[in-house]
């Protein structure tokens, strides 16, 4: 039972890679990206390539980042150059990265159990050899996250996060700024694949394996748990208790966090849903439909309906 | 100096919809100069701004800036050197970002958006003292959103975030008509501080008559893509707002037949 919850807790952690590309994606570019679905197996066909070829596995997480990263150069440029709508952009690089990811890794790859993955890296071992594998893949993912996350929150402090936010919020306002709104939204497309792609990688880490179908519903994983996590906070920040919260220094940051915490919170409240409705002896063949029917769920009890992405 | 030359305008061309809006249309609007422009809908005010900042293509003739022609560049490279405040309150500031966000955004134009910090918090007393002088309270509110201000409120924001940092040209596209008479009021006396103070170059399309005669230096009213009336320095100071209605009055009789 303890072991069921902490592999949860790694799933919701490592998927929560995917929340934080969408995140930057569908709720700051205010672009429904549905390249996810390809560059996140892409991010697991490279590792499990490069791990059975014997590269370190923790240079594998940076070259997932720069092909993932090259993947969302095509979508933007798709959308931004070639004037496609940003639905249909992402469609296209999705349905060619399924053949590409087949190209790189066949249908299936497993990575032999005497490679070493970043779990099992000496570097794992000499800093938490203690742990089981279980306890080190909790941990490692867990700085991981907070890593990313903090990068992340750092870097919609900059200038250039400001600027990110402002194509999002309003575009004619980045033209006045004499800016191209074009470049800014290809450089949020490239900078979110690349962190699906991590996702990927990493996931490929943990299960040992890559399967040319993995990437199927990640999209609606990922907006599943970014409206998961920001209507959850959201809906908390209103609460008598967050209210109180604010008024005491040094709490506030409580009361009011940050999209980044909420995407991960809601993609760990994801994965224990449907780790429960597995428990509950739902069949591994249902699990889409019940995917499907946690986003229809979602999207009521949040109010938003998914208006944004028909509206695209 | 900006030099609209022989420009084409056609909506929806070869099609049965097909509105050929300017014909050799030709405009110079000299340096420092604070250009009203009215006229009915549909008479080409605002096609006119678009086409100034590249917001709409043209089909023939060219724009120029102090002689060079600047018809090939992209719009955001024309707001290099101009600024824009819309009819649209809501379309000069981001609403999900605070009213220091957007302030900073606004001052950094011109300069690279790199990773450096995006609030720079030396600037914020030179913020507070510039919002201080709009006098509507808003200098203790920099870190509410923009969304949950005024219009009003926001139409003052965007103005300053407008005309921050050094320009040419400020386009006001009827930057007014969704404000109430009294923040209209002081909106427009501040932008008329702005343009003087800054000594710009301004062409503000307004459906205000008063507001035309009032502030600007020259009057253009226009009418299906021309130019009908165009009145500057002592003829305009000799033209009251009854001279202008008439002459509006008469156009719009004019589309009845």
């Amino acid at each position: 039972m303890q072991d069921l919850i902490v592999s949860t807790l790694i799933q919701g952690l490592i998927y929560a890679l995917i929340s934080f590309g969408v995140y930057f994606t569908y709720t700051i570019l205010d672009f429904p990206d549905l390249s996810v679905d390809g560059s996140f197996p892409l991010g697991a066909a490279v590792t499990a390539v490069l791990l059975t070829r014997g590269m370190n596995p923790w240079l594998t997480l940076l070259v997932a980042m720069a092909i993932g990263a090259l993947a969302g150069l095509v979508t933007g440029l798709i959308h931004v150059r070639l004037r496609i709508r940003d639905l249909l952009a992402g469609i296209i690089t999705m349905t060619a990265l399924f053949s590409i990811n087949l190209q790189i890794a066949g249908s299936n790859l497993t990575i032999d159990r005497s490679t070493d993955t970043i779990f099992t890296s000496p570097a794992a071992m000499a800093l938490f050899g203690k742990l089981s594998l279980l306890g080190r893949k909790l941990v490692i993912s867990l700085i991981l996250v907070i890593i990313l996350k903090l990068l992340i929150d750092w870097f919609f402090k900059t200038k250039f996060g400001l600027l990110l936010c402002a194509v999002g919020d309003n575009s004619t306002l980045v033209t006045t700024l004499a800016c191209d709104r074009g470049r800014v939204k290809i450089i949020g497309l490239v900078i979110s694949n690349a962190l699906v792609a991590l996702s990927g990688c990493i996931v490929c880490h943990e299960l040992r394996s890559f399967s040319a179908t993995m990437g199927t519903g990640q999209v609606v994983f990922g907006l599943a748990t970014v409206i998961i996590g920001i209507s959850t906070f959201r809906w908390w920040s209103n609460t008598r208790a967050a209210r109180r919260l604010r008024t005491v220094k040094g709490m506030r940051w409580l009361s009011d966090p940050k999209g980044t915490t909420a995407v991960i919170v809601g993609s760990i409240i994801y994965k224990l849903c449907i780790q429960l409705a597995m428990s509950l002896g739902m069949p591994a063949n249902m699990m889409k439909l019940i995917t499907a029917v946690l986003f229809l769920l979602v999207l009521v009890l949040s109010g938003r309906k998914g208006e944004e992405i028909i509206r695209a | 100096m900006l030099e609209v030359r022989d420009v084409t305008k056609i909506y929806n061309a070869g099609k049965i919809t097909e509105h050929r809006l300017f014909e050799h249309f030709s405009l110079t609007v000299e340096q420092g100069q604070f250009v009203a422009i009215v006229g009915s809908n549909g008479s080409g005010k605002t096609s006119l701004l678009n086409i100034i900042c590249g917001s709409i293509p043209i089909e023939g003739g060219d724009i120029l800036v102090g002689g060079k022609s600047i018809s090939r560049l992209k719009d955001y490279r024309r707001y290099a050197t101009m600024g824009r405040v819309y009819q649209n309150p809501a379309a000069g500031t981001c609403p999900n970002l605070t009213m220091l966000e957007n302030l900073s955004l606004a001052d950094n134009k011109g300069k690279p958006f790199g990773l450096g910090h995006g609030v720079n918090r030396k600037r914020i007393d030179d913020y507070r003292a510039m919002l201080a002088e709009l006098g509507l309270g808003l200098e203790d509110k920099l870190d509410v959103k923009m969304g949950a201000l005024s219009g009003g409120q926001r139409q003052a924001v965007s103005l300053i975030m407008a005309t921050m940092t050094p320009l040419q040209f400020l386009i006001l596209d009827e930057h007014i008509a969704a404000l109430d008479p009294k923040t209209a009021d002081v909106i427009m006396r501040l932008t008329d501080q702005v343009v003087r103070e800054k000594k710009l170059t301004a062409m503000m399309v307004t459906h205000n008559l008063r507001y035309a005669v009032e502030y600007g230096d020259r009057i253009l009213m226009m009418d299906r893509g021309h130019i009908v009336l165009d009145r500057a320095g002592e003829e305009k100071k000799n033209t009251s707002i009854d001279d202008i209605l008439t002459k509006f009055n008469h156009i719009s009789i004019g589309i009845a037949d």
